[in-house]
């Protein structure tokens, strides 16, 4: 197939991308959340050990708006939601592309519990727009919006799939390979599901559980086995901010990955930011489950190879 | 000696040394759990044996790549178990063992150009090229007239090989195969 063909075979994803782009912007405008666009290019990305930011003359590609929406926060601005462009080096497979589309939300005032609701309304809205208010079968595999979405704990997920408990054995080696070969493949059938409260240790910019510490409250939306978003109770401290970033540039230290600079600008926001939680989505992720491809390639009108 | 390669490199088709044997990398998959580090996921197939096993690599795992070359050799002839090989630039002479030829065998004429693959200098198998041109030994009479028709009969080719053949294909006649699918392709006048 030449180019043309190839574009022209996409045509009914990408009709369907531009639905479900649109169901989302119709559901934050109706709760009166106000788009943003914030910086594509930056100084200064989050420090995480393991995201890989591409440089672009001095500065680097967003990695997530994730900063600007809370420094957007800080300043007051109560619901805002971005759909944006985000660039990670060196990501590339099925699920993955380096260059890829985050919906982030936002609230003042609210926890992760508050965000789950916001998915489950979020989900629901775009699958009635799309055609898939009733159960479907994608890759032979049962899937449905409607009805209650089981929620489970890391903890509780680990001792049930891969038999043994992270917060007494934290092995961040096998934690990642378990759950990638052991745990997502169960979850998400046929409803979404919610695996909530991750240890302490991959807590990110999450704030810790006031009734367990060994927690953060941080969930991830995983749906027909496929993470779709990650959204936590955002931590409002700017020392402990400060100490967690400190830890995760000395990992990518040791590592022997680019340190990052500090973001400075956002850590000094931090003293101005009430409670608040915020959630990242990948657009392609659910375009691709919407329209039953097998891949991200199929689901964007340019896949990095073909650029 | 390979070079030296990172998880990066991964992906399907690359061949990598482990335990001192050629594996090629037959599955791939990129994972990225959450805020967790890159796993890469593959199926390894051993290049000599044919055994396959899956491995997680991470990040910061190394490798060496295969040292592997691709030569064209002529076949030159067969003596007991043992298949002849002619490097066509050096005039080079290897031999193989029923075994390393494998199914090749059944498409070995005289004088045939294949692709032999060596790991670290020692051949390790050949590759066909993917159509080539064999006379028919044996076939029972087909009937006359039906051209047409989708049934076939087997036939006998010079090599001992027996396929399916149209029904109007007679002995002596020159077919050209398919190496990859072991399919008759068509009739060479």
């Amino acid at each position: 197939m030449n180019e043309q063909e190839i574009l022209a075979a996409k045509r009914t994803h990408l009709e369907l991308r531009c639905r479900i782009l649109q169901t989302i912007r119709e559901f934050f405008f109706r709760a009166g959340f106000l788009e943003v666009q914030t910086p594509v290019r930056t100084p200064a990305p989050a420090p995480e050990p393991h995201i890989d930011a591409i440089s672009a003359q001095g500065w680097f590609l967003s990695t997530s708006p994730e900063l600007y929406m809370k420094r957007l926060l800080a300043a007051g601005y109560d619901r805002i939601f971005q759909i944006a462009p985000a660039f990670r080096s060196g990501e590339r497979g099925r699920y993955h592309h380096p260059e890829f589309t985050l919906l982030e939300w936002y609230r003042l005032g609210a926890d992760y519990h508050v965000l789950q609701q916001d998915c489950r309304e979020l989900l629901g809205a775009v699958c009635r727009s799309t055609g898939r208010e009733q159960a479907w079968r994608r890759r032979g595999k049962r899937l449905e919006v409607s009805g209650e979405w089981p929620q489970m704990t890391v903890s509780e997920a680990f001792r049930r799939f891969a038999g043994w408990q992270p917060e007494q054995d934290p092995d961040p080696d096998r934690f990642d390979r378990d759950l990638v070969e052991k745990i997502e493949p169960q979850l998400g059938f046929p409803r979404p599901c919610f695996l909530m409260d991750y240890p302490a240790g991959q807590a990110a910019l999450a704030r810790l559980k006031e009734a367990n510490l060994a927690v953060a409250e941080r969930f991830e939306l995983y749906w027909a086995g496929l993470e779709l978003a990650n959204g936590f109770s955002e931590l409002t401290d700017p020392v402990e901010q400060s100490h967690r970033f400190a830890a995760a540039r000395e990992q990518r230290r040791l590592a022997g990955r680019t340190v990052y600079p500090l973001p400075e600008m956002f850590l000094q926001s931090l003293k101005h930011l009430q409670p608040c939680a915020g959630i990242a989505l990948g657009i392609d992720r659910l375009v691709l489950l919407l329209a039953d491809a097998g891949n991200l390639d199929q689901v964007v009108a340019f896949p990095p190879e073909l650029a | 000696m390979g070079t030296t390669l990172t998880a990066s490199d991964l992906r399907k088709g690359l061949k990598i040394e482990i335990d001192g044997d050629p594996y090629i990398v037959v599955d791939f998959q990129f994972s990225k759990p959450g805020k967790g580090q890159a796993l890469y996921r593959c199926r390894l197939r051993n290049m000599i044996s044919g055994t396959q096993f899956d491995r997680t690599y991470r990040s910061a795992d190394k490798f060496t790549s295969a040292d592997l070359e691709e030569l064209q050799m002529e076949f030159l002839y067969r003596e007991a178990k043992q298949y002849c090989f002619m490097n066509t630039a050096s005039y080079e002479q290897v031999y193989l063992s029923e075994e390393q030829v494998g199914d090749a065998v059944n498409y070995l004429t005289e004088n045939l150009n294949v692709d032999m693959l060596f790991f670290q200098e020692r051949p390790i198998g050949i590759t066909l090229p993917n159509f080539v041109e064999l006379r028919v030994t044996k076939a029972d009479p087909g009937l006359k007239g039906d051209t047409a028709s989708g049934s076939t009969k087997p036939a006998t080719m010079e090599t001992g090989l027996v396929l399916q053949v149209p029904l109007f294909i007679e002995e002596g006649e020159v077919l050209k195969l398919d190496t990859r699918t072991g399919n008759y392709v068509e009739r060479v006048k």
